[in-house]
């Protein structure tokens, strides 16, 4: 399948989920008009995927808009059902440090799905 | 001679006393958004505004001016000077202050004031109950939201939010809301 790799802009997310080298990225800031339709192709390509190894997901987001948290709750439950196929999946959550509000933000997600979730602070 | 132009000293005098840093005052786009957004980043960086206070009142401006965005109507024929909003915010020692403004339609006032109501009757970890409830079981309205906006804005300002209804006529209500953050000073 086509790696996407997604140059992020000052309301939209840099994105790479490249299966070639096992590398799935996202960071920046996300605050889109229309968060559904940025996220489509996304949650198609993590509805979609096979791996042949472990998945870390790395999420390093400075800051996140409501209706997109629920694109990324989206995205974690797409990896909750590659991992209840038995694959290895883990999530990495990066917060810069200080930042309490991100840092909440992740130990929330991790309890919204049952996927092994490491909070990292940068 | 008759002043005109005397609005504009009356105007400057009531954002100086209200201190008004930012206002925007037509429609609403996130183009629009972008531009507001930041300016108020510029305003915060050069005088040098902690970490997270910046990002909560960029979150919650986020929201606002989104909120705004998805929800203003298309108010045809007689109504179309209140298809426009107002946004500001003010910058006082201790708070910011983030205010909007919009028209609705009257059957929109009562959902609106229980939803905002409910928001204000939680304290801290109930609003993370709420927010995680609401975000768990709604889907994205074909407007985009996630209805999510007012929660995450009570969350983040850590205040309640001020809000207020008046009518305008039988069709429609001008809707006004407001949230605080403290700076920690």
């Amino acid at each position: 399948m086509n790696n996407i790799n997604l140059e992020g802009t000052e309301d939209t997310p840099k994105i790479i989920l490249d299966a070639t080298n096992n590398i799935f990225e996202i960071s920046g800031r996300s605050l889109p008009e229309d968060c559904a339709t940025f996220y489509k192709p996304i949650l198609e390509w993590l509805a979609a995927y096979e791996p042949t190894q472990k998945v870390n997901f790395e999420i390093k987001l400075d800051y996140f808009n409501t209706a997109s948290s629920k694109m990324i709750l989206d995205m974690l439950t797409r990896l909750e059902k590659i991992k209840n196929k038995g694959k290895e999946v883990i999530i990495t959550w990066y917060y810069s440090e200080d930042d309490e509000d991100m840092h909440e933000a992740g130990e929330e997600f991790s309890e919204l799905v049952e996927i092994p979730f490491e909070i990292k602070s940068l | 001679m008759e002043k005109k132009l005397n609005y504009i000293f009356e105007l400057h005098k009531t954002l100086s006393e209200q201190n008004i840093i930012l206002v925007y005052e037509g429609e609403f786009s996130q183009e629009i958004t972008k531009s507001v957004l930041s300016m108020a980043e510029k305003n915060m960086d050069t005088t040098n505004e902690d970490l997270n206070i910046k990002k909560k009142v960029f979150n919650v401006m986020v929201e606002c001016l989104q909120n705004i965005c998805k929800h203003s109507e298309e108010f045809g024929g007689d109504n179309d000077d209140f298809n426009t909003a107002i946004f500001m915010i003010g910058k006082e020692h201790e708070t910011y202050k983030i205010t909007s403004g919009n028209v609705i339609y009257n059957n929109k006032v009562e959902g609106l004031k229980a939803k905002l109501e409910k928001i204000n009757s939680l304290d801290k970890e109930g609003l993370k109950e709420y927010y995680k409830n609401t975000l768990s079981n709604s889907e994205l309205s074909d407007k985009g939201g996630a209805g999510l906006g007012f929660i995450d804005m009570a969350r983040k300002s850590g205040q309640k939010l001020a809000f207020e209804f008046t009518k305008i006529d039988e069709q429609i209500s001008f809707f006004s809301l407001q949230s605080t953050i403290a700076r920690n000073i």
